[in-house]
């Protein structure tokens, strides 16, 4: 049900670009499928991303982020070498973590 | 009010000190500290303040948002947000027309740059609006995105 993420992190010159790619249906609760019933509600709710161990992002989601989320965003203090994990929470429960190497 | 304020800042304090012990992991901390169900249910721009725990919103020339004047697709637009004022806590994108109007809530903590990118349905033409608490106060910057074809639909 979860597939893996996308993940990319790419330091210079003293900050570490992450790039995340999720694999989510995103769905909103309102829309209907063909049959005319309401599709239920399924989407990532929470998010967080640590540099050893340390949160460099942290993040709430609604159901209008787009299908498969993109995020991304930039901090400072990564080295190359370093590993970036990225994890996200769903509204059903469902979760997933996967992470990259800082390149 | 306060109590409340402070209750959840002790909470959020415990469950970061855990998490820096390697107690829980971090994915349980986000459990426990659950998703801001008030904010996300809020229609406009001042209720959405407000649940995120302001009073309102000043206008400032400081946040830029990135985004297309022409969103063919309302199913993908592509919204990045970035200030160059320092002390940046938390930065928000919001879609005014949206049934819901908050997208998404970042916290930015210290050395981590005020610079979050990311893809958000839009229903219909409408502004989308950049929320940033600063050394505590909120700022709000707004653009307007006209969608030729809706993200909402069936």
């Amino acid at each position: 049900m979860t597939d893996p993420m996308r993940v990319r992190a790419i330091e210079q010159a003293g900050i570490t670009e992450v790039k995340v790619l999720m694999q989510h249906e995103m769905e909103t609760g309102l829309r209907k499928d063909a049959s005319g019933k309401l599709v239920p509600a399924h989407f990532i709710q929470q998010l967080s991303v640590l540099h050893n161990g340390r949160e460099v992002l942290s993040a709430q989601l609604g159901p209008s982020i787009s299908k498969n989320p993109f995020l991304g965003f930039k901090f400072s203090g990564g080295a190359k070498g370093d590993r970036v994990t990225v994890t996200w929470i769903d509204n059903l429960g469902g979760k997933r973590a996967d992470d990259a190497v800082i390149t | 009010m306060n109590q409340q304020r402070r209750d959840a800042l002790r909470l959020s304090t415990v469950l970061g000190l855990a998490v820096a012990a390697g107690l829980i992991s971090p994915l349980e901390a986000l459990a426990a500290e659950g998703w801001n169900s008030a904010a996300f249910d809020t229609k406009n721009l001042n209720d959405t303040v407000k649940a995120l725990g302001g009073r309102s919103a000043a206008p400032s020339i400081h946040l830029l948002i990135t985004a297309p004047e022409i969103a063919e697709n309302g199913a993908v637009v592509p919204v990045s947000v970035t200030t160059s004022l320092p002390n940046v806590q938390q930065i928000a994108i919001l879609v005014e027309k949206n049934p819901n109007a908050l997208s998404a809530n970042f916290t930015i903590p210290p050395g981590t740059e005020a610079y979050v990118s990311t893809r958000v349905k839009m229903a219909q033409t409408s502004n989308i609006y950049a929320l940033a608490k600063v050394d505590g106060k909120w700022l709000v910057a707004s653009k307007e995105i006209k969608v030729t074809l809706g993200g909402c639909g069936g």
